[in-house]
Formats: structure tokens, C-alpha cells, sequence
């Protein structure tokens, strides 16, 4: 497991292969977390980048934040992408045209995987290419103006799904994507958070280890679009993962381990209420109803994930 | 006690439908408040700029409406669903940017072979692919028109302006219902964008679906009448109907023969391309007299116009053809127009795509110049100017 130490020690080797001068937003959890995990890979690292935050603030032209093989693909097609490179590398390297291990990695936000992009990636988990596919959640549309997703929870309000006097913000819940994808049966799933980069690091490092489909799905604050200050973002997401509305855990061959679990279970509302996308429900019964809701929805979510770690564990 | 003013209650939900006044408004949210106007109560569409603004102002009106406002998953959801609402009876709508128009095309495909009513907004930025997502662009031009795979005709209208964005999608709503067909608002991202005045007048039209008269069992569905359209039996009206993209006769049944198709394809052409003059809207300035004829449309025919004035105060007899509705193309009114001048001139912001088809109606007989821009910015009336000036010396 890399200490914080390590951590800074590969800032220091690998840390330019993703540099500062980018203008993604101040306070924005991206640059942290595809720093945490391009550091974390040792072989050379081959990145395909969906339409979105990240792609946009890191290539102004004529400037770009990436010092690795970077290939910017359509909004719905990053692991298309990826899997079209991956399998030219293997054709070259049986061809014998190329010896060096090369990693494959996906960078796309939850726009670009929850929705568009789901089929896509459905079908490279499906033909098994060998890659690691990151998902920078930041439960919204935020390059476009912040549009709800079918990540964005229940009761948020985004500029599609409008808190007003009828509706309490978006009506439907967030889609489940990490067991989705559990449901391909790849090697190595697993959710993590920029309030924990050393999980994040310790999640790479297992992940590419294994040959085939890899995904980690990463919650990454957005300032702006959650109204939030734009010094929060590790503190936000610490809430997520404090309250099990994320928790941290991975699904390594079909096993689930719960990677964190927080000595006191805070409320949801401790994560709700920093949140200037979640006020409106602090201001009305029927968003008190809700809030309620959401409490039971973690609760019994949190249960399931533990009942999973414990089937598939075995209780020693 | 006093009396209580009755003013907070809240309007019907009916009253909502029509904005009536004036407004200060940009280009996205009054397609939105025409659209809404015109009856449409479904709108599906995938975020995109410059599109933005007309799926969140539908977000926030359609509720109030007792309409539906569903955000789908991808364009190809999002026009799908339209034909899908479509055939539930209500007027449907969607709107997109370039990436999206792409991707919506073979569903436009299947809503012009189901003939479904319905109106599709393209609000243009720089392209091909994500190209300048916040930028203006005028490219999807020949796409609106051949994008879908196969050869059919489609009606697509071009505003210049925030209220002719307004005036355009109540009409398009209209010619949907017409022709039973998917009709096209080609806008882009400065009429979008642009905030100008507004006028909501205090009625506006809902165009009525023609229904079927023949009783259940003896309609067949896709039996046209005079015009070439054939009335739509909805979900729910009691009537049997197969919806197919397959060819078809008029029973709705697949027929897999060359003379079913050739029957069908050119009926689905003929039923728009016959009553054209009915929807062939153009602007014409300062045309009369006029040497040099400038072509354009949606935001280029506004700085063309600005070309033009700039022309005649330099003593140059020159006059703009602004096209409204894009496609069909005018070729009868632009031929008798280039028999009366010396030179054309296209504005537009593409290398040359309405170029084409003024080349073409036109017989190639006159000098022709270009302004054109790939994208990104609007032209300069001075460019237009300077189009003028060449095609002038090309000619002399």
C-alpha cells in the first residue's frame, strides 16, 4: 500500500504527464485524480479522452497538459477508442514490430459513461480488451452548464431537472453504473474518491495487474456545478464517502471488499447541506420527505454492499 | 376586512401555453416558446451547446403546460422518442447541435419513411466533429439534406433573428402536421444565442392532426389522399397499425418489391416537393434594380445585408436574396433572378454548400463569388463588400 510519501515520490518521477496550466476550474478534483492515477502507472500509458471538462480545459490550443500519447475521441466512444488502439498494439506485438508493455487508459466523465457512451463501453468490457477505464464522476453535465446525468442524485438541482415550487429538483434516482459494469464479469472493478488518493493509487495499482477490462469509478467534486467553494472539493467528497452515500470498494474476480469503512456513519444530510445544488430541500417538507428517502436509499445500499463483501468473502 | 387582490393565484395551466407580450429573449428560448406555443407538449434532447438554452427552458415550461420534458441518454434516444411520442398523438419536438444532428440522422431517416410529424432544431456551431462547440457555424447545411441515408425530401427553414426563430417553429409545426413529415429548423449558434425583442402575439395556431374517417378495419393506413398524405391513426384512436422503416404498401405491411418502393420513395418526395409554393418564403432587399444579387440566410443574410447597404453607398446596384426555407431548394424564384442580374454573390459560413445549389439553379451562367468562413465568427459587411467589388471586375 503506497504511503504519502510514495505518492509524492512519483508526483516527482511521473508528474509530468499530466502538468499544471490547464484551466480546469479552481477547486475542480480532476487534475487530482488523473494525476494520482497516471503517476501510479509505471509502463508507458497511451490515453483516450472523451468530450468533456477534462479534454476541453487541457488542450487549449496551442498548449496541452498531457505528456503522454493522447487521443481526444467523439462524447459516446472513449472505450471504443481505446479498444481500437489497444488492439493495434497487439497486432504490432504480434507481429513482433513492438516488445514494451504499454497501458491503455480511458479518461471520461459520468456524462460520457452513464449515458451516451454506455453502449460503448458495454461492448469493449464485453470483447475484453486489455484497459483501464477511468470515470471522473462529477454527477452532471458541467462542460455544457450542469444538465442533470443519470448519475446525479435524487433531488439535485441541475439546470434540466430545475428545482421549483412543484418539483424538488431531478425526480429519478442515480444509475448504478460500478455494478453495471460488475455485471460484465471483468477482472477488477472498483469506486473510489479524491478524499482518498492513496486508495485511489492502491486501486490502480491492483487493477493493472490484471490482463483485460479494468474500470474505476472515481467521484470528482465540481465546485461549480454543485455550488460548493472551490476550496471543498476533498471535503465534499469525504463526506460522500463518510455518510455510504459513496463507498469505497472494489469487486477483484467477482469478490467485493469494502476498501474503507467509516468508524461513525454520519447522516446524509452532513454531505446535503455544504451543497448549494441540494438547498432547496432543506427549505420544504416535501424536500424533508426526500431527504429521508435518500437516508434510507444509502442505508439500504450500504447493507447490500456489506451483505455482498460478506457472501463473496466468506466470513473469515 | 379588505378584499384580497386574486393576483397570486397561479395561472391556469392553459393560460401558460401563449406568452403574450413582448419579450426580450434569445434565439433557443424562443424556438422553446414557439414550440410551446404551437402545442408541442414532448420535447427529448441530450445536452449540447449551442443548444442548451432550448432544453432547459423546455425543463422548466413544459411542466407548467402539462407537457413532458424528458432528457434522454443520446440524440439517437432523444429522436427516437420524438417519432415515439409522435405516434402517441401529441406533437413532438427535439433540438441538437452538430454532433447530435449526426447522430439523429437515421432516425430522421425512419420518421421521413413513418411519415411522423415532428420538428427537429439544429442550432449550428463550428464543425466537422466537436469543432467549436461554442462557436457559430453554418455547415450542417447539405447534411440537413442528405444526412439520412437514401433519397427522400425534407422541409427545412432558416431564421435570421430571435423572432423569426419564433415565427419559424409555430410554421414548422404546422408543416409537420401538412405533410406528415419531419421538418427542420437549420438555425445556428449566434441566432441562438442573441438576445433581441420579441413579439408573442395573443393567438397562435395549433395546426390539427388529420385523422382517419374511414372506421377501424377499413382504413388502410397508409393510403394517401389527393395531396399524397395519408391521415395518422395515433395509439389509442382504436385503429390497427403497423409502423415499419421498412418499405411498405398502403396497408403498412412490409413489401419487398421494386415497384412498392419506387411507389413509396417517390409518393414521400412528391407529397412535399408538389406543394412546395406553399412554404418557398424568402426576403428580398433592394433586389429591383440590382446588379450584383448577394444569396444568404439565417445570421450571414444580416451582415450580407450590411454588404449590400455598403455597396450602394459606393454608387454599386446590389440587392440581398435572404432564403427562409432552405429546403426544397427555390430554384424556379433564384433562375429568374439570376436572368436579371450581372453577377451572383454567396455569404455563408461553410466552404460553399448553399453555394452549390445557387450554381446549380442558376445554369452556371453568370460570374459567382463566395464569401465563405469555415466557422467560429460571423462575416464582416466589409467582406461581403469585397465579394461584390470581384465579382463586378470578374464580370466587366
Amino acid at each position: 500500500m503506497p504511503s504519502v510519501k510514495v505518492l509524492a515520490q512519483r508526483q516527482e518521477q511521473r508528474g509530468s504527464r499530466f502538468t499544471g496550466g490547464h484551466s480546469l476550474c479552481s477547486g475542480c478534483a480532476e487534475p487530482m485524480i488523473v494525476r494520482t492515477v497516471l503517476n501510479t502507472i509505471e509502463d508507458p500509458v497511451v490515453v483516450a479522452n472523451a468530450t468533456g471538462c477534462l479534454e476541453v480545459a487541457s488542450t487549449r490550443y496551442p498548449t496541452s497538459a498531457w505528456n503522454v500519447p493522447w487521443i481526444h475521441t467523439a462524447f459516446e466512444n472513449a472505450a471504443a477508442t481505446i479498444a481500437g488502439v489497444e488492439a493495434a498494439y497487439k497486432a504490432l506485438v504480434r507481429k513482433g514490430k513492438i516488445d514494451r508493455k504499454i497501458r491503455f487508459v480511458a479518461f471520461a466523465g459520468d456524462g460520457g459513461t452513464y449515458d451516451i457512451g454506455l453502449q460503448a463501453l458495454s461492448g469493449a468490457l464485453e470483447r475484453g480488451h486489455d484497459f483501464l477505464y477511468i470515470v471522473l464522476n462529477n454527477e452532471a453535465y458541467m462542460n455544457t452548464g450542469v444538465q442533470r446525468s443519470s448519475a446525479t442524485p435524487r433531488g439535485a438541482n441541475a439546470t434540466t431537472s430545475p428545482a421549483g415550487s412543484v418539483i424538488p429538483g431531478k425526480p429519478e434516482d442515480r444509475k448504478d453504473l460500478t455494478e453495471i459494469v460488475v455485471a460484465h464479469r471483468v477482472p477488477y472493478v472498483a469506486q473510489a474518491s479524491v478524499s482518498n488518493l492513496i486508495d485511489l493509487a492502491n486501486k490502480v495499482e491492483k487493477a493493472i495487474k490484471y490482463e483485460g477490462p479494468k474500470l474505476i469509478n472515481v467521484y470528482s467534486t465540481c465546485p461549480l456545478g454543485w455550488r460548493t467553494p472551490w476550496d471543498s472539493a476533498v471535503k465534499i467528497a469525504k463526506l460522500a464517502v463518510d455518510t455510504c452515500y459513496w463507498p469505497l470498494y472494489e469487486v477483484e474476480e467477482g469478490r467485493y471488499r469494502v476498501t474503507y469503512k467509516p468508524k461513525e456513519k454520519l447522516p446524509i444530510e452532513e454531505w446535503l447541506k455544504p451543497q448549494g445544488r441540494f438547498r432547496h430541500l432543506f427549505k420544504s417538507e416535501k424536500g424533508k420527505e426526500l431527504i429521508a428517502e435518500l437516508q434510507e436509499a444509502v442505508d439500504r445500499h450500504w447493507e447490500e454492499l456489506l451483505m455482498k463483501e460478506r457472501c463473496t468473502q466468506g466470513e473469515g | 376586512m379588505a378584499d384580497k387582490p386574486i393576483a397570486h393565484q397561479p395561472p391556469r395551466v392553459a393560460d401558460k401555453r401563449i406568452l403574450t407580450g413582448v419579450h426580450f429573449m434569445n434565439g433557443d428560448e424562443a424556438i422553446a416558446e414557439g414550440a410551446i406555443a404551437a402545442g408541442c407538449t414532448f420535447f427529448a434532447a441530450y445536452p449540447i451547446t449551442p443548444q442548451s438554452e432550448i432544453a432547459e427552458r423546455m425543463a422548466r415550461r413544459l411542466p407548467q403546460v402539462g407537457g413532458v420534458f424528458i432528457q434522454m441518454e443520446d440524440e439517437l434516444g432523444a429522436m427516437a422518442a420524438v417519432i415515439g411520442a409522435a405516434w402517441g398523438g401529441v406533437k413532438a419536438m427535439t433540438a441538437t447541435s452538430g454532433p447530435g444532428f449526426s447522430l439523429m440522422m437515421e432516425n430522421i431517416g425512419l420518421a421521413i419513411m413513418t411519415e411522423t410529424p415532428c420538428v427537429v432544431v439544429d442550432v449550428q456551431r463550428g464543425a466537422p466533429s466537436t469543432g467549436l462547440p461554442t462557436l457559430v457555424g453554418q455547415g450542417d447545411m447539405m447534411q440537413a439534406r442528405w444526412g439520412s441515408h437514401g433519397h427522400y425530401e425534407i422541409v427545412a427553414l432558416s431564421p435570421a433573428s430571435p423572432q423569426e426563430a419564433f415565427d419559424l417553429t409555430v410554421k414548422a409545426f404546422a408543416l409537420a402536421e401538412r405533410f406528415r413529415a419531419p421538418v427542420l429548423i437549420m438555425t445556428d449558434e449566434v441566432v441562438g444565442h442573441m438576445y433581441e425583442r420579441v413579439e408573442i402575439p395573443g393567438e397562435v395556431p395549433m395546426a390539427p392532426r388529420r385523422k382517419p374517417e374511414a372506421p377501424p378495419g377499413e382504413f388502410p393506413p397508409y393510403q394517401p389522399e389527393e395531396d399524397l398524405v395519408p391521415p395518422m391513426a395515433c395509439a389509442g384512436d382504436g385503429y390497427r397499425i403497423h409502423v415499419t422503416g421498412l418499405t411498405h404498401d398502403e396497408r403498412g405491411y412490409p413489401a419487398m418489391d421494386p415497384e412498392a418502393h419506387d411507389k413509396l420513395v417517390r409518393r414521400l418526395c412528391e407529397k412535399i416537393t408538389r406543394f412546395r409554393d406553399e412554404f418557398t418564403w424568402w426576403e428580398e432587399s433592394m433586389t429591383e434594380d440590382a446588379e450584383v444579387l448577394v444569396v444568404s440566410y439565417g445570421i450571414s443574410a444580416r451582415v450580407a445585408l450590411g454588404g449590400v447597404e455598403l455597396a450602394r453607398e459606393r454608387g454599386i446596384k446590389a440587392g440581398l436574396f435572404r432564403l427562409i426555407t432552405i429546403w426544397p431548394f427555390p430554384d424556379e424564384i433564384l433562375r429568374r433572378l439570376a436572368e436579371r442580374v450581372g453577377g451572383i454573390v454567396v455569404v455563408e459560413i461553410n466552404l460553399g454548400q448553399i453555394y452549390r445549389e445557387v450554381e446549380r439553379a442558376s445554369g452556371g451562367r453568370i460570374p459567382m463569388r463566395g464569401v465563405f468562413h469555415a466557422g467560429g465568427r460571423i462575416h464582416t459587411p466589409e467582406e461581403v463588400l469585397a465579394g461584390i467589388e470581384e465579382v463586378l471586375r470578374c464580370r466587366s
